[in-house]
């Protein structure tokens, strides 16, 4: 066992954090530490200074475009680029649909798509729930049906995040009505531009638009456009969900947050003194604190039994719990932090503008996180799922 | 970055595990907690011919030069098995301050003896009013000559009542919570003036109440140097607690297992108990704090090989862990186990008891959380 860096681990963090110092661009650095949304503009620019060092796809396969790196490594980069507070990464392509294709794809797919993904021309969205298919996923009810070269698919997918930027979107549909449910399902690509896709927008009580609907409309769909086997998309879809979890923690993101709100508690007056005087405050910011180191290490064991054998198991699920309980609780001590000073609502024009906070700078963001955060415990398989994934996965019930 | 034992420290868990699954059973483990001594002597003799007993001491204080990691997989293993024989009084509490504080002739007086199992000792530090804090200290050691005078009484003294040796903690300057002024003494239990009241524990380890009245011990008792014994006291009680944890680890994962198993075969209803998703649910979360609580345990046994700056606060974020995890696991345990899980003959209470004194035992949360929070 040896859980410390070697000389070479310590000089790849030398040159990852001289990397983003040198190209990590001053407007968007300025928008992400003030809270400003970003443009989809400024995410992808981000992402294609990553991809043109090498750095963006860095979980795949090297033969793919991936980066070969020991697991260490990426747990190196994962926190150099959380610490400098650079955008998270949009994950549709790169860490869902890529994986799909290069683990399942034909030839034709892999050189079709995985270019586009790599090299940030292609923006991915993710067509999976339904309105009557949220926990029970493979209830799911939209339908492909074969028509000579083509599917006609109708139906509609929910909750697809920034699917108003995106290009294309991956979906389950269902190709056959079978009496177990999972079977008759099939991974489909659809290019968004295809007639018969609309968009429209769901905004959520942050008061922010990062969900929408997607409508289907008689879509016709190129048969070459499957992944995998048509009705065997259900294990692809496990198979995606189960890579989407082992991120969606975002200890390295939680673990820059907590270092700024303990720098807030010496910022914040209270009375004569600060809120770092206020004992009851400072428990529960160290209990989140330990249970985040355990949470990072949990991470790091599995991370590691991963570099020896494969994919993410249910553990990622463990990963989703704990990473999301993680986050919830943090973005409600921020919000108790601030006091009053969590109330006043601005808006992205407000926020962009120059008028100036009302309140502490940060405190804008602060309530906006907390609501927009509910989400955490719900989306990618709500928390209850998890637990279900993993009694019957892990406890083998 | 590995998590993995090295190819001897998979083999010292399997000879535990073999001998905790083959000839640590419930029944005997009953028997002799129950028995006058507390434990079983044959099995202690196992420990030192096993070598398991010389693991942290180095090859020439006549070990195996074990480090944290050693510690933590024996400590796991006993812990599964709910082994009750003396390990951590004996080898990491008075074996750790001898080897590191004692003179040439201390050391050749005692460490092969605990090595070979032929002595039992115990440390001596807690007091009424400390709860955890070692060093608040009223006990008193007065110079007097070539003697030193021992006046005090000592709380709750792990392994007391089998004990040849104990290693007091003192006074011999200072006020009653200064780090400076403590003093390391070797005490004869059986020397006048000092006597012992015997006891069981809740969890079937036995202690004593310890009170010196006049003691007198010569100087070459004195161990290790005069007032200034506070951060190795505070090292070995940080691997102790190192150790306290790993063996809670180990408990904890064998209390998943055999509820998980009980909910597998009870039935109520018609259906096994597992089958309700409001119990897979707890156990679920059960399962998850033991993993959180493992975690830390791996990182704080690096950290303390690594010798790392952070490592005592490491040891306190685990020691709260642990905390929260044990009371979650144990009390959800017996709840799962419904009344079989409070009777006397079932194994899942005798696990319960020992993982709750564990909650305090070298400082429980909230006396961590401090710590934490100020380191």
């Amino acid at each position: 066992m040896n859980l410390s860096f070697s000389e070479e681990d310590l000089s790849f963090q030398n040159e990852v954090r001289s990397f983003i110092a040198d190209n990590y661009p001053a407007d968007i650095k300025n928008k992400m530490d003030n809270g400003i949304p970003l443009s989809k503009e400024d995410i992808l620019t981000w992402q294609r200074i990553l991809s043109k060092k090498g750095w963006f796809a860095v979980n795949w396969p090297e033969e793919y475009g991936g980066t070969g790196w020991t697991v260490t490594q990426k747990h190196i980069f994962q926190n150099e680029l959380a610490s400098a507070n650079t955008p998270t990464l949009v994950p549709f392509g790169v860490s869902m649909c890529g994986p799909v294709i290069y683990s399942f794809g034909t030839q034709e797919q892999k050189d079709k798509f995985l270019p586009g993904i790599i090299n940030n021309d292609v923006w991915w969205c993710q067509g999976y729930s339904e309105p009557g298919s949220g926990s029970d996923l493979a209830s799911l009810k939209t339908k492909a049906v074969k028509d000579g070269d083509h599917y006609i698919v109708n139906g509609t997918k929910t909750w697809t995040t920034m699917a108003q930027h995106a290009d294309w979107i991956f979906c389950l549909v269902r190709t056959e009505t079978t009496d177990i449910k999972q079977q008759g399902i099939s991974f489909l690509l659809i290019d968004m531009k295809t007639p018969g896709v609309e968009v429209k927008p769901i905004i959520t009580i942050d008061g922010s638009h990062e969900v929408n609907m997607v409508y289907l409309d008689n879509v016709k769909v190129p048969v070459e456009n499957l992944i995998g086997e048509e009705g065997a998309g259900w294990n692809i879809a496990k198979f995606l969900l189960a890579h989407e979890r082992t991120g969606i923690g975002g200890i390295p993101a939680l673990k820059r947050e907590i270092r700024r709100l303990r720098e807030i508690t010496s910022e914040l007056p209270l009375g004569e003194g600060f809120l770092k005087d206020d004992e009851l405050f400072m428990d529960k910011l160290n209990k989140l604190e330990i249970d985040l180191l355990a949470a990072e290490y949990s991470e790091l064991r599995t991370l590691a039994s991963m570099s020896k054998g494969g994919h993410p198991g249910p553990e990622s699920s463990i990963l989703k719990i704990k990473g999301t309980d993680l986050q919830q609780g943090l973005s409600d001590l921020f919000v108790e932090a601030i006091g009053y000073y969590a109330h006043p609502f601005m808006s992205e024009e407000d926020l962009a503008s120059n008028e100036g906070r009302i309140g502490p700078d940060f405190a804008a963001n602060v309530m906006p996180h907390y609501l927009n955060y509910r989400k955490v415990s719900i989306y990618g398989g709500s928390n209850e799922i998890q637990r279900n994934v993993i009694a019957k996965a892990v406890l083998g019930i | 970055m590995d998590f993995s034992l090295s190819e001897e420290q998979q083999l010292l868990k399997d000879s535990i595990t073999q001998f905790v699954d083959k000839d640590y059973l419930f029944d005997v483990r009953q028997k002799n907690i129950k028995s006058e001594l507390g434990y079983s002597s044959d099995f202690w003799k196992t420990f030192a011919d096993l070598g398991w007993l010389g693991m942290p001491f180095s090859e020439a204080d006549g070990g195996y030069d074990g480090g944290p990691i050693d510690l933590m997989v024996i400590m796991e293993s006993l812990g599964r098995g709910l082994v009750v024989e003396p390990y951590i009084p004996n080898v990491v509490l008075a074996g750790g301050l001898i080897s590191r504080l004692g003179n040439e002739e201390q050391k050749t007086n005692f460490l092969p003896k605990i090595i070979s199992g032929e002595i039992q000792m115990s440390l001596a530090f807690a007091e009424p009013q400390s709860r955890f804090n070692l060093s608040d200290v009223i006990t008193t050691a007065k110079k007097d000559g070539e003697n030193y005078i021992l006046d005090g009484y000592k709380a709750v003294v792990m392994n007391g009542p089998s004990s040849d040796t104990l290693i007091v903690v003192a006074r011999t300057s200072g006020t009653q919570l200064d780090e400076k002024g403590l003093s390391l003494f070797l005490v004869d239990p059986s020397a006048k003036g000092v006597s012992l009241r015997n006891y069981s524990n809740v969890d079937g380890s036995k202690a004593s109440e310890v009170t010196l009245e006049g003691v007198e011990v010569s100087t070459s008792s004195l161990l290790g140097d005069e007032g200034n014994i506070y951060s190795v006291l505070e090292e070995v009680i940080d691997l102790a607690t190192l150790a306290i944890s790993a063996e809670a680890v180990g408990i904890m994962e064998k209390m998943n297992e055999i509820t998980l198993e009980y909910t597998k075969t009870r039935e109520q209803f018609g259906e096994t108990l597992s089958s309700f998703q409001a119990l897979q649910h707890r156990m679920v979360d059960t399962f998850m704090a033991y993993e959180q609580t493992k975690s830390l345990l791996l990182m704080c046994a690096a950290k303390l090989t690594d010798k790392a700056d952070d490592a005592t606060k490491a040891v306190s974020a685990l020691k709260y862990q642990v905390g929260i995890a044990a009371k979650q696991v144990g009390e959800e345990s017996v709840q799962l186990h419904g009344g079989m899980g409070v009777t006397d003959e079932t194994n899942i209470g005798h696990f319960f008891k020992r993982l709750t004194t564990i909650r305090a035992i070298f400082g429980n949360t909230d006396y961590h959380l401090k710590r934490y929070s100020a380191l």
